[in-house]
C-alpha cells in the first residue's frame, strides 16, 4: 500500500525535448533591466502596474471627494473629473489588472508550477515588458499635453470621444489610442509566450490535468487575450483615423456647435459592438486567473483538495467561450435591434452555471477542510464574499427590462465594481500574501496584513453596498454634479456620498499601508523557508527560495499527482508534493495521522 | 508499456488527438515552440483581419450612400481600352505565386539543399516586394482618381477610409514579411540554420525548421489577401 493519493500511479515517461536554451545574463544591465529571465520580468511587471494602480487609486479618491463634498475642491472642475474617471477605469482595467495577472503572476508562476526553466522565447517576453512598459509612459504623457487625458470615459464611445466638448479630444484621445495599441502588441507578445510554454514545455509526467488551477486560469485568460484585444486594436486605429485623416468608420452626420460634422455616414454603434467584444472577454481575462489563483490557496490553506479539479477545469473553459458571445449586454440601451438584447441576455444567464459550479466547488473545499486563517485565506474568502454579491447584481443586469430603468446608475458601478474590480483585487491580495515569501525569501507582517483585509474588506462593503441603492435611487454616474436633475434625486443621497468618500479614503490609506508591508518586509520581514505554507505545487518544490535563474537546479522535477494532494488518509504529513514518486510517500505511524 | 509504444507509432486521428492533449511535456508533438508560436500570432492576426472585414461590412452596409463600382475604380486603360481589375488580377497572380516558391523552398530546407533554398527564398521576397510595388501604384492610381480616407468621386466616403485602412495593414504584413525573408535568405546562404549560429537579435540558434516558421507566415498573409480580394475587388 505505497500508493497515496489522487492519481498515483508511477508515471515518468523519457524526456521528449533537449534542455532549454538559456540566454544567461553577463552583466547588470541584463540581469536587472534588460533580462529575460521571467521571474525578473514578472517583478518588472508587477512594480509597474502597482505603481501605475496607486496611481489611479488617487484619481479615484479624487472622484469621490468630488461626489461626496462637491464644491469643496477647486482643484477638481468638470472636465478633469470626467479625466479622472476615465483614467481610473482605463488603468485598473487594462494597465493594472491584464498586466498583473498575466505579466505579472503569468510569467513568474508558469515556468516555476509546470516545472519548465523558463518562457519559451526569454527575448520576446523581454521585449513584451518594455512594449507594456512605453504604453504606461506613453498614457501618463497625456496627463502633460495641453487639454489633458481623454474625458470619454473608459469605454471611449465616439461620436462624443472625438466631438468638441469633451475634454481631452486634441492630445489625449491620440495618446489613449496609441498606448492602448503598444500595449495590445506588446500583450500579444506575451501572451505568445505563455500559450506555447505551457502547451510545449511542461515537465515530465506534467500532463494537462495534473497542472494547478492557477496555470489554467493564466492558460484560458491569456487565449481570449489574444482573440479579444484584436477588436480594441481595429477599434483604436479606426478611432484615430476618424479623428485625425476625417474619415467615417464611426461618425454619423452630425451637427457639432452650430456646425456640420465633416464626417457622414458612420455607425457609432459598430464601435460599441467592437469595444464589447475586447470587453467583456476583458472581464474574464481578469477573473479566470483570479479563479485559478483562488481555487490553489482556498485548496492549500484549508488543506484540503479542491472540490472538482475536473470540473473547475471545465467550468473555466466553458466560462471562456461563453465569454464571446455575451458583449451586447453592455449595449441593452444603445439602440440596436431589440431581438439581440434577447439572444444575449439568454447567452449570459448561461454564464451563471459554469460560474455557479465554481462558487459550490469553493465552498465544498472549505467543507470539513481544516481552515487555517492565515492572510491569503483571508483575502481568498473574501473573494468569495464580494464574487458572490457582484454575481449577483449581475443577474439583474444580465436582463433586459431590469437592466433597462438601472442603465447608466451608480447600480451599475457597484455591480462591476464588486465582481470585476473587487474580486480580482482580493485576488491578487491574496497572491501577494501567498507567493511573497517564495519570492523574497520573507514573510510579510501578519499584524499589518489584518489591518490591510478588515479595512480593505468592511471598507470596500462600506464603499460598494450603498451605490446599489443609489442606483435604484436613479443616481447617474459619471456625472460630475446633479445640477438641474437634483430635484429627482433625494437627500438622503448626499449624506450617502460623503459616508462612501470617508470609506473610500480609509481603504485607500491601508493600501498604502500594503505598500509599507510589502517594502519593509522585504528586508526585515520573518525567514519564509522553502515552504511556508506546506503546500503541494512545484514552485515550493525548488532548491532555492527565491528560485534562480533556470528555476530548479540541475534536475527539472518529475511529477507524480495532481496538486492537490492535502490530507492524504494514511500519510504522515498532511501534504504530499507533487514531485514526490509514490514509492517515497511517508506512511503514517498506526493510528497517528499528523494534520 | 503501451506508453512507449505510443510514442513510436501515434494512434490516428482523434485518437492521437486525445492522447497528445492528455499526455505530459508536449502538446504537439515533435513540433518544439516555434511552430505552435507562429500559429497561435495567426490565430490571433486572423481575428485582426476577420474584425477589419466586419468593420468594411459594417461600414458598407450602414453608409446612406452608394457604394462605388469596383469594376470601374479598379479599372487600367491599357492601349484605350478599359479593363476591369487588370492590375489587381496580376497582383494576385503574383502574390499566390509567392506562396509556390516558398512551399518549394520549405521542402528544400529540410532537404538541406542550401543553394536552392536560398534562391528561392530570395525569389518569394522579390515576388512580394514586387506585389507591395504595385500596390504602391494602384494607391497612387486611386489617389489620382481623387480617392481620398475622407471623399471619393463616385459616393461612400467608406470606400477610400476602408480600402487604404485594410489594404494598407496588408501591406503592411507583406513588407514585414519580405524583410524577414530577405534576412532569412542571409541566414540560410551563411549557413547559419547549418551550424546553428546565435541569431543576431534574439541570440536563438539557427534551426531549419526557421524556413518552414517563415513560410506559415507568408501563405498566412497570401491567404488573408485572397479574402481581401474577394470583399473589395469582386463584391
Amino acid at each position: 500500500m505505497a500508493e497515496l493519493g489522487h492519481d498515483a500511479t508511477s508515471y515518468a515517461p523519457p524526456r521528449e525535448q533537449p534542455e532549454m536554451e538559456l540566454p544567461h545574463s553577463h552583466s547588470w544591465w541584463t540581469t536587472y533591466v534588460f533580462s529575460q529571465d521571467a521571474k525578473t520580468i514578472a517583478i518588472q511587471y508587477s512594480v509597474t502596474a502597482i505603481s501605475v494602480g496607486l496611481f489611479a487609486m488617487f484619481l479615484s479618491i479624487m472622484i469621490r471627494l468630488q461626489l461626496g463634498f462637491p464644491n469643496t475642491f477647486s482643484l477638481i472642475d468638470p472636465s478633469s473629473y470626467l479625466q479622472y474617471v476615465t483614467m481610473h477605469g482605463m488603468i485598473m482595467v487594462v494597465y493594472l489588472l491584464t498586466a498583473l495577472f498575466l505579466g505579472g503572476f503569468g510569467n513568474y508562476f508558469i515556468p516555476l508550477m509546470i516545472g519548465a526553466r523558463d518562457m519559451a522565447f526569454p527575448y520576446l517576453n523581454m521585449l513584451s515588458f518594455w512594449f507594456y512598459f512605453v504604453s504606461v509612459l506613453v498614457l501618463m504623457a497625456s496627463f502633460f499635453v495641453p487639454g489633458g487625458p481623454t474625458g470619454a470615459g473608459w469605454t471611449l464611445y465616439p461620436p462624443q470621444l472625438i466631438s468638441e466638448g469633451t475634454p481631452g479630444i486634441h492630445g489625449g484621445v491620440i495618446f489613449m489610442m496609441v498606448s492602448l495599441g503598444i500595449f495590445i502588441i506588446g500583450f500579444t507578445m506575451g501572451g505568445l509566450n505563455y500559450i506555447v510554454t505551457i502547451l510545449q514545455y511542461r515537465t515530465r509526467g506534467m500532463t494537462l490535468m495534473r497542472m494547478p488551477l492557477t496555470i489554467w486560469g493564466i492558460f484560458l485568460a491569456t487565449m481570449l487575450a489574444l482573440l479579444a484585444f484584436p477588436a480594441l486594436l481595429v477599434a483604436a486605429l479606426m478611432v484615430l483615423l476618424d479623428h485625425l485623416a476625417g474619415t467615417s468608420f464611426f461618425m454619423p452626420t452630425m451637427f457639432s456647435m452650430g456646425e456640420q460634422l465633416p464626417h457622414e455616414g458612420g455607425s457609432p454603434l459598430l464601435f460599441q459592438h467592437l469595444f464589447w467584444f475586447f470587453g467583456h472577454p476583458e472581464v474574464y481575462i481578469v477573473a479566470l486567473p483570479a479563479f485559478g489563483v483562488v481555487s490553489d490557496i482556498l485548496a492549500t490553506h484549508a488543506r484540503r483538495n479542491i472540490f472538482g479539479y475536473r470540473m473547475m477545469v471545465w467550468a473555466l473553459v466553458a466560462i471562456g467561450g461563453l465569454s464571446f458571445v455575451v458583449w451586447a449586454h453592455h449595449m441593452y440601451v444603445s439602440g440596436m435591434n431589440p431581438y439581440f438584447g434577447f439572444l444575449f441576455a439568454t447567452t449570459t444567464l448561461i454564464i451563471a452555471v459554469p460560474t455557479a459550479i465554481k462558487v459550490y466547488n469553493w465552498v465544498l473545499t472549505l467543507w470539513h477542510g481544516n481552515i487555517r486563517l492565515e492572510l491569503p485565506m483571508l483575502f481568498a474568502i473574501g473573494f468569495i464574499f464580494t464574487f458572490i454579491n457582484g454575481g449577483m447584481s449581475g443577474l439583474f443586469l444580465g436582463n433586459v427590462t431590469v437592466d433597462v430603468p438601472l442603465a447608466d446608475t451608480y447600480f451599475v458601478v457597484g455591480h462591476f465594481h464588486m465582481v470585476m474590480a473587487l474580486a480580482p483585487v482580493m485576488t491578487i491580495y491574496a497572491a501577494i500574501y501567498h507567493w511573497y515569501p517564495k519570492i523574497t525569501g520573507r514573510m510579510l507582517h501578519e499584524g499589518m496584513g489584518k489591518i490591510h483585509f478588515w479595512v480593505t474588506f468592511v471598507g470596500a462593503y462600506a464603499i460598494f453596498y450603498p451605490m446599489h441603492y443609489l442606483g435604484l435611487a436613479g443616481v447617474p454616474r459619471r456625472y460630475f454634479a446633479y445640477g438641474e436633475t437634483s430635484p429627482f434625486i433625494g437627500e438622503s443621497v448626499q449624506h450617502l456620498n460623503a459616508f462612501i468618500t470617508v470609506a473610500a479614503v480609509l481603504v485607500a490609506a491601508a493600501q498604502l499601508l500594503f505598500i509599507y508591508n510589502l517594502i519593509r518586509s522585504r528586508k526585515h520581514g520573518k525567514e519564509a523557508g522553502p515552504n511556508p505554507w506546506n503546500a503541494t505545487t512545484l514552485e515550493w518544490q525548488t532548491e532555492h527560495t527565491p528560485p534562480t535563474h533556470g528555476n530548479f537546479g540541475k534536475e527539472l522535477p518529475v511529477v507524480y499527482r495532481w496538486p492537490y494532494d492535502y490530507s492524504v488518509p494514511g500519510a504522515k504529513y498532511d501534504f504530499i508534493p507533487q514531485n514526490v514518486p509514490p514509492e517515497e510517500v511517508e506512511m503514517a505511524d498506526e493510528g497517528a495521522v499528523r494534520t | 508499456m503501451a506508453e512507449s509504444a505510443s510514442q513510436e507509432t501515434p494512434p490516428p486521428g482523434f485518437t492521437g488527438m486525445i492522447s497528445d492533449w492528455s499526455s505530459d511535456q508536449t502538446t504537439f508533438k515533435g513540433a518544439g515552440w516555434g511552430k505552435p508560436m507562429m500559429w497561435l500570432f495567426i490565430l490571433s492576426d486572423i481575428f485582426i483581419f476577420g474584425v477589419f472585414l466586419l468593420g468594411y461590412m459594417s461600414a458598407r452596409l450602414a453608409t446612406p450612400d452608394p457604394w462605388p463600382d469596383a469594376a470601374e475604380v479598379f479599372a487600367l486603360t491599357m492601349f484605350g481600352v478599359q479593363v476591369p481589375l487588370l492590375l489587381i488580377a496580376i497582383m494576385t497572380f503574383i502574390l499566390i505565386s509567392s506562396s509556390g516558391t516558398m512551399a518549394l523552398a520549405v521542402k528544400y530546407g529540410y532537404e538541406r539543399n542550401r543553394k536552392i533554398c536560398g534562391r528561392l527564398i530570395l525569389a518569394t521576397a522579390t515576388l512580394g516586394a514586387i506585389f507591395v510595388g504595385m500596390q504602391v501604384f494602384e494607391w497612387t492610381i486611386l489617389i489620382m482618381d481623387g480617392v481620398r480616407p475622407w471623399a471619393n468621386p463616385w459616393g461612400a466616403s467608406q470606400f477610400g477610409a476602408t480600402f487604404f485602412l485594410i489594404t494598407g495593414f496588408h501591406g503592411t504584413h507583406v513588407t514585414i514579411g519580405v524583410i524577414a525573408l530577405l534576412y532569412m535568405y542571409r541566414k540560410v546562404m551563411r549557413g547559419d540554420l547549418d551550424d546553428g549560429r546565435p541569431g543576431a537579435i534574439t541570440g536563438r540558434k539557427g534551426r531549419w525548421e526557421m524556413v518552414e516558421i517563415l513560410g506559415l507566415y507568408w501563405h498566412f498573409v497570401d491567404l488573408v489577401w485572397v479574402f481581401i480580394f474577394a470583399f473589395f475587388y469582386l463584391w
